[in-house]
C-alpha cells in the first residue's frame, strides 16, 4: 500500500501529526538530555529554591540542585522501566493466554479465573500491596505494573489463539506430530500477534502513568535519583520558592503521556479499518505492511481491531 | 368473547407446585445473580490469600521488617504474637482470614514499631469516612457532567464540539492523577492563590469544616475520569441514533427534541449503569493517589502511608477492602443492568 511508503498514513492526520511530533521530542530529551546536561544530577549549584537565572534556566530544586540538568537526566528512567514493564506484560500475558487458549484442559479455566482476581484489585493496589511484601525496588516496579498489565492481554490471546487453533493449518501442524509448543510458537503466535501489538501504544502509556504514579508516592525510584515523577514529589512542598521544579518534570511527564496516548489512538485508528478487513485472508500482509513503520522505539508497533481496548 | 375455563389439556400441562418453585429459583436472573455471588467470593478467597502472601510471606521475617530499628526483644515478641509468627504459615493465615471475616483486623505494625497499640479498625475508620465523602461529591458532579458532555458529543458525532471534547478528553484522561493535581496545585494556588494547596483536616473535624480543600481533589479525579465516562455515553447514544426505532419516531413527526429524550437518552440508559460502577470502581484506585496530593486524610493516604513505613496488617485490611467493593459494585453492577435492558436477560 502507498499509504505505507514513507510518513505513516496514522501520522497525517492531525492528533497523528502532533502526537508523533511531541513524543519524538520528550524521547529526544530523555535520551540526549544526559549528554548535554550542564551539571551533575547531585551537585549543588546555589541556593536551594532559587528562580530561574541565567545558569540555571529552571532555577534549583530545594536541595539547591540545577532544576534543567536534573530535568535532562530524568526522562530516561520512566520510559526504559514502562519498556521494560509492557515487554514483560507482553511476555506473561502471550504465554498465558497461549496456554490457556491452545491446551483447554483444566489449565484453561485455573489460569483464567487467576487473571480474574488479578482484575478484581484498582491497577494501584497491586503495586502497592508488592511494594508491601517486597520494599520499593525498580524491579518490584516492572512486575507490579506486568501483573496490572497482564490479564487482559492474556484475554486477548486466549480468546484470538482459541479461533486460531481451529484451522487447517494447526490440524496439519498436529498431524505431523508436532509438539504443543512448537505448534504454539510457530503455528498460533504468529497469527495473533497483529491483534495483540494494536493496543501496544496504549498499554505503554499506561505503564508510564503507574510507574511515574509510583515514583511519585516515593515507592519506585529513591533519591537521589533524577525522576520527572520524584522530582515533582521532592519538590511540591517548596512549589512557593521556585514552581518550576515543580512544574518542569510535570510539563514533560504530561506531554510524554499525551504524545504517548495521542500516536496509540491515531494509529489505531489507522489500521482499524483496513487491518479489520485483511487480518482473517492475509495476517502477513498485515506484519509486512507493520514492519514499515518507523523505528522509533516506543511507538506502538502494529495494529489490529482491538483498539482502544483498555 | 372467548372464554377463560381452563382446557382439560391446560391442567395436565401445568406444572406442579414444586416443579414451579424449581422453575422459580431457577429463574434466570436469581441464577445469574447466585452465580455471580459465587463467583466473587470464590475471587476474594483467592484474592485474600495473594494479599496475605504477598504482604505477610514475602518479606520473610516480617517482624523484622516491621520493627526496623525500633526493634526490641519486647515488641519483636508483640509483633510474634500479633501475627501468630510461630505458627506455619497456613495456620497464621488462617488466624488473619478469620480475623478479617469477624472484624478483629488487629493493630497497627507501625504504630507497635513506636511502642503504642493502636488497632486498624480505628486507624482506618475516620479516614474512610473521610474517602466516602471525596467520592459521594465527585460521583454527584461525574453523572450530570458525563450526561451533559457524552449527549452533547454524541449528537453532534463528527462536529467541532464533539471533536474538542474527544480530544480534550483524550489528553485530560491520558494524565496521571497526581500530574493534574500537581498542575492544578501550580495554578490556582501557586499563580493564582485562589485555594489551598493541601488538606488541613484536623484531628475531630470533617472534611465540610474546609470546603473549599474539597474542590482540587474533585476536580483532579473528575479530569482524569469525565473523559472516559463521557467516550462510553458518546459510543452509546451514537449508535442509539442510528437504530430504526428513532429513525421512525422522527418520520411519525414526532419533535427532536422529544425524540432525544424519550427515545435516545433512555435506551443509552444501560452503558450509564456501567459507566457509574466503572467510575466507583475507578475511585477506589483514583482515590489513593489523588488524597496523596492533596495530604487529604483519607484512606487512600492512609494507605499509601502505610506502605512506605510498611505496616503489613493496615495494608492488608485496607486491600481486602478495596477488593471486596471493586468486587461487589461489579454484581451490582451488572445486576443492574439486567433490570434495566430487558432484553439481556434472554442471553444470561
Amino acid at each position: 500500500m502507498k499509504a505505507f511508503l514513507r510518513i505513516p498514513r496514522f501520522a497525517r492526520t492531525p492528533s497523528g501529526a502532533i502526537g508523533l511530533g511531541l513524543l519524538v521530542f520528550v524521547l529526544l530529551v530523555a535520551f540526549l538530555g544526559p549528554l548535554i546536561a550542564p551539571d551533575s544530577i547531585t551537585e549543588t549549584v546555589g541556593p536551594p529554591g532559587q528562580s530561574p537565572s541565567g545558569p540555571a534556566p529552571f532555577g534549583t530544586d530545594f536541595l539547591g540542585r540545577d532544576v534543567f540538568s536534573r530535568l535532562l537526566n530524568g526522562g530516561h528512567s520512566v520510559v526504559l522501566l514502562g519498556c521494560a514493564a509492557t515487554a514483560l506484560s507482553y511476555l506473561l500475558g502471550v504465554t498465558v493466554g497461549l496456554v490457556a487458549g491452545y491446551t483447554r484442559s483444566v489449565v484453561d479455566p485455573l489460569l483464567m479465573r487467576t487473571m480474574d482476581v488479578l482484575l478484581a484489585f484498582p491497577a494501584l493496589l497491586i503495586l502497592l500491596v508488592l511494594a508491601t511484601g517486597l520494599g520499593a525496588h525498580m524491579w518490584v516496579l516492572v512486575v507490579g505494573v506486568a501483573l496490572v498489565q497482564l490479564p487482559a492481554i492474556a484475554r486477548i490471546i486466549r480468546t484470538t489463539t482459541m479461533e486460531a487453533s481451529t484451522r487447517g493449518y494447526v490440524d496439519a501442524a498436529v498431524a505431523r506430530g508436532e509438539r504443543p509448543a512448537a505448534i504454539m510458537r510457530r503455528e498460533i503466535l504468529p497469527n495473533v500477534l497483529p491483534v495483540l501489538l494494536a493496543d501496544f501504544g496504549i498499554r505503554f502509556g499506561y505503564s508510564i502513568v503507574l510507574i511515574a504514579s509510583m515514583n511519585f508516592l516515593g515507592l519506585g525510584l529513591t533519591p537521589p535519583a533524577a525522576d520527572w515523577g520524584l522530582m515533582i514529589s521532592e519538590n511540591r512542598n517548596y512549589i512557593a520558592l521556585n514552581i518550576w521544579s515543580v512544574l518542569a518534570p510535570a510539563i514533560m511527564l504530561a506531554l510524554l503521556t499525551i504524545a504517548v496516548n495521542l500516536t496509540a489512538d491515531a494509529f489505531v485508528r489507522s489500521l482499524g479499518r483496513s487491518v479489520g478487513r485483511g487480518k482473517r485472508r492475509r495476517p502477513s500482509a498485515v506484519a509486512t505492511a507493520l514492519a514499515d513503520l518507523p523505528a522509533v522505539a516506543e511507538l506502538p508497533a502494529a495494529g489490529g481491531p482491538m483498539g482502544g481496548a483498555r | 368473547m372467548t372464554t377463560t375455563v381452563p382446557t382439560r389439556g391446560d391442567l395436565i400441562s401445568r406444572p406442579s407446585r414444586r416443579a414451579r418453585m424449581r422453575m422459580a429459583s431457577s429463574h434466570p436472573v436469581v441464577a445469574f445473580l447466585i452465580r455471580r455471588i459465587t463467583a466473587g467470593i470464590l475471587t476474594l478467597f483467592v484474592a485474600s490469600i495473594l494479599i496475605y502472601g504477598a504482604v505477610l510471606v514475602l518479606p520473610g521475617n516480617v517482624a523484622q521488617v516491621v520493627l526496623g530499628r525500633n526493634a526490641t526483644p519486647d515488641r519483636l515478641a508483640q509483633v510474634d504474637a500479633q501475627l501468630h509468627l510461630n505458627q506455619s504459615v497456613p495456620g497464621r493465615y488462617w488466624h488473619w482470614l478469620t480475623g478479617m471475616l469477624t472484624g478483629h483486623f488487629g493493630n497497627s505494625m507501625a504504630s507497635l514499631a513506636q511502642g503504642q497499640i493502636l488497632s486498624v479498625s480505628h486507624a482506618i475508620s475516620t479516614p474512610l469516612k473521610n474517602s466516602l465523602v471525596l467520592a459521594l461529591i465527585t460521583i454527584l458532579v461525574f453523572i450530570p457532567l458525563c450526561l451533559l458532555l457524552g449527549t452533547l458529543a454524541g449528537l453532534r458525532a463528527g462536529s467541532k464540539t464533539d471533536h474538542a471534547i474527544s480530544l480534550t478528553g483524550l489528553a485530560l484522561g491520558s494524565l496521571p492523577e497526581f500530574l493534574i493535581g500537581t498542575l492544578l496545585i501550580a495554578i490556582l494556588f501557586s499563580e493564582l492563590n485562589l485555594l489551598p494547596a493541601v488538606s488541613t483536616i484536623g484531628p475531630g473535624e470533617t472534611p465540610f469544616t474546609h470546603p473549599n480543600q474539597l474542590i482540587m481533589p474533585v476536580l483532579t479525579l473528575l479530569c482524569v475520569s469525565v473523559a472516559f465516562g463521557t467516550r462510553l455515553l458518546r459510543a452509546s447514544i451514537v449508535e442509539v441514533m442510528r437504530e430504526d426505532h428513532v429513525a421512525m419516531a422522527r418520520l411519525n413527526g414526532i419533535g427532536e427534541r422529544r425524540v432525544i429524550s424519550r427515545y435516545v437518552l433512555r435506551n443509552s440508559l444501560g452503558p450509564s449503569v456501567q459507566v457509574v460502577a466503572q467510575m466507583i470502581q475507578y475511585l477506589l484506585g483514583g482515590i489513593i493517589i489523588t488524597e496523596s496530593v492533596f495530604n487529604y486524610p483519607g484512606i487512600g493516604t492512609t494507605l499509601v502511608q502505610a506502605v512506605s513505613v510498611r505496616d503489613p496488617q493496615v495494608v492488608s485490611v485496607v486491600a481486602m477492602l478495596l477488593a471486596t467493593i471493586y468486587v461487589a459494585v461489579n454484581i451490582v453492577a451488572d445486576l443492574a443492568v439486567v433490570f434495566l435492558v430487558p432484553k439481556l436477560r434472554t442471553s444470561l
